[in-house]
């Protein structure tokens, strides 16, 4: 099974945000970066069926220079190759101009299986692998914890909410949107750091992909969310402060 | 002229809650935009809940219905409200943002040549729409522009279900053209996920913990609190989705909900999909190192700060006081 993986690279989990002059993005001069969370464990399921069935995982993505480190993350975890959509404007594209790009580049491949995350930790729209299946005209399913390959095409177990889940025949070649901890996750060895550098990453130029940057909705503002309780911060040493917490739960909320 | 369209959604054959507040988000935008509202509800056997929805200020409810509508397929609903959608040509189309929205509504705009406002926990002048960003560290405020509809997803507890405006509507039929060769996905039956042996749901005192406990040797550090208190210990879904703990033990959207007096949230986030099972919350504690930590808007009680240092502390505190 040929597998392409999209991976994106967003801000480490407890990067700060802080809010740039433009008032549209955060300042990401100073930030780390890592691979998306839900895109971690679709490189784990596409490793697993490679392993299980034979074949090639490829990783695809679309971001600017420093992307390069989470693709070779990807590639020392076990990926056999990458594409690289070089692309600075990614912020200007909304989620169908996203997903064109990677679409354009998906299409040549002709792959049996492509699997995304189910959200960014970033934007967090949770919809580039629909839209994907979408432009491609392929079927999916979305909120996948699990791929079982059968004769007939798939068989992937979907998660509903408050605990339900439910099984999904599709055929391939398919599009999935992976949910998180469907598996447990491996961690990148010595040895596969090592191979990582030989490996083949492609890199295509947003140009030439020639997908429109026209975008229909567009993120016009960005500020700290407001409170909507007033929250009491208690403060001083830690002694204090859980002093003060014993207190208030007992005499001011009486549920102690 | 424009109109407004929300997208019902049923489950279990009733109406779910969020549909509700996806309709009362679509009344409100009406009245800002001075725009009339349809609701449509895409189902095989759809009779009883749009006489249920024509109690409502609706200009018509449209029953879209199919016997191959009957078990929800991507293919087959994307198929179905495009037909609508190009035969109603509204200005805005409303979700509710549950998991089958995120399923088919991006797919279903971008047949449209649009793209989907997912989640939206807002609607502000112009109109703006507001969504959360990076986990609901930022909050985003975003706008459609050029022909076509705009589609929205609203965020569920967003909107007030009990906002929705009686009134009386017209119910009109759809039939969409449908072929069974259309529909590329089998669905199975729900099941549910291992037997539930404890019940996070009824209890009066839950401690819970988040990724900020760095790894699972560390967990005593709130096992000792929840003993203290006499309170169940949960978690936010990354420890459970790591094996930390049972899944059974997760709160939030794809866990349990929790109503209890006391909820102590322990280097927890407060990403929206941990939020909305922790609503019904009496009392809410954050302990997070982080100030600008979505969870302190929703809490009664903050204290920023090492949970290593904090949390053996109050545990301390609590023996202290129960003595
Ligand atoms: C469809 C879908 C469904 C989901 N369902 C759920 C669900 O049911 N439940 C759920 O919880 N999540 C759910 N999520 C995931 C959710 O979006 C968040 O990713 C998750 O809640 C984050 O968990 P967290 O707060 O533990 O981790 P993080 O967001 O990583 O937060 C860790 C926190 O710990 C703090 N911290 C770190 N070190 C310390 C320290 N030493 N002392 C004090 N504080 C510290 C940090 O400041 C940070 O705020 C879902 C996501 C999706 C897309
Ligand atoms: N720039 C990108 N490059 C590669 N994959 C991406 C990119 N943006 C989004 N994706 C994929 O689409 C998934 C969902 O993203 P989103 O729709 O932004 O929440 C991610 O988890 C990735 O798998």
């Amino acid at each position: 099974m040929k597998i392409i993986v999209a991976i994106k690279q967003v801000p480490e989990r407890e990067a700060p945000v802080r809010i740039d002059a433009g008032g549209k993005w955060i300042e990401e001069a100073n930030i780390q970066w890592a691979m998306n969370e839900s895109d971690a464990y679709a490189l784990e399921e596409a490793l697993q069926l490679k392993e299980k069935h034979s074949g090639e995982v490829v990783v695809l993505s679309a971001g600017p220079e420093r992307a390069g480190t989470t693709i070779r993350e990807a590639l020392a975890k076990g990926a056999d190759r990458a594409i690289h959509i070089a692309c600075d404007d990614l912020g200007d594209r909304d989620a169908l101009g996203v997903a064109r790009l990677l679409a354009a580049a998906i299409k040549p491949e002709n792959p049996d299986l492509l699997l995304t995350g189910l959200q960014s930790d970033d934007l967090g729209y949770g919809q580039t692998g629909v839209i994907l299946a979408e432009l491609l005209g392929l079927p999916h399913a979305s909120l996948i914890l699990h791929v079982e390959k059968t004769d007939a095409g798939l068989t992937v177990k979907r998660e509903l909410e408050e605990g339900w889940f439910q099984n999904i025949e599709l055929p391939i070649p398919a599009v999935l949107s992976m949910q998180s901890g469907g598996s447990k996750l491996r961690y990148a060895t010595l040895m596969g750091i090592k191979r990582a550098r030989t490996k083949e990453v492609r890199t295509l130029s947003a140009a030439e992909l020639a997908a429109p940057v026209a975008s229909s909705v567009r993120l016009e503002r960005i500020a700290l969310p407001q409170k909507q309780k007033s929250t009491q911060i208690l403060s001083g040493t830690a002694k204090e402060t859980a002093a003060a917490l014993v207190e208030k739960l007992k005499f001011e909320a009486r549920i102690l | 002229m424009s109109s407004i369209l929300v997208v019902i959604e049923q489950r279990e054959a009733r109406i779910s809650r969020i549909s509700w507040e996806a309709l009362a988000a679509a009344q409100s935008l009406g009245a800002q935009l001075s725009l009339p509202v349809a609701a449509a509800i895409p189902g095989a056997q759809t009779e009883s809940l749009a006489a249920e929805l024509a109690g409502k200020a609706l200009a018509k409810v449209v029953r879209v219905e199919h016997p191959l509508l009957s078990a929800y397929t991507p293919d087959g609903f994307t198929s179905a409200l495009e037909q609508l959608v190009r035969a109603e040509q509204p200005g805005y189309v409303l979700f509710p943002h549950s998991y089958q929205v995120r399923d088919y509504a991006p797919a279903l705009a971008a047949r449209l040549g649009q793209v989907l406002i997912g989640d939206v926990t807002g609607i502000g002048d112009g109109p703006t729409f507001s969504r959360q960003l990076m986990q609901g560290r930022l909050n985003g405020a975003y706008r459609h522009s050029g022909a076509g509809p705009c589609f929205i997803s609203v965020q569920s507890g967003a909107f007030h279900a009990d906002a929705v405006q009686a009134g009386s509507a017209q119910i009109a039929l759809f039939t969409p053209t449908i072929e069974a060769a259309q529909i590329r996905t089998r669905p199975g039956e729900p099941f549910r996920g291992s037997a539930q042996t404890v019940d996070l749901g009824s209890a009066q005192f839950i401690v819970s913990v988040g990724r900020g406990i760095k790894g699972a040797e560390n967990l005593p550090v709130v096992e000792e609190l929840a003993a203290a208190l006499g309170a169940e210990l949960a978690a936010s879904r990354p420890i459970c989705d790591n094996g930390w703990l049972p899944m059974e033990r997760q709160v939030g959207s794809s866990g349990q909900t929790v109503s209890p007096k006391l909820y102590v949230a322990v280097g927890i986030s407060g990403a929206i999909q941990h939020l909305v099972g922790i609503k019904g919350s009496q009392c809410v504690v954050a302990i997070n190192k982080d100030p600008d930590a979505p969870i302190f808007e929703v809490a009664d009680y903050g204290i920023v700060g090492d949970l290593f240092e904090v949390v053996p502390a109050i545990t301390e505190a609590v023996k202290a006081a129960k003595q």
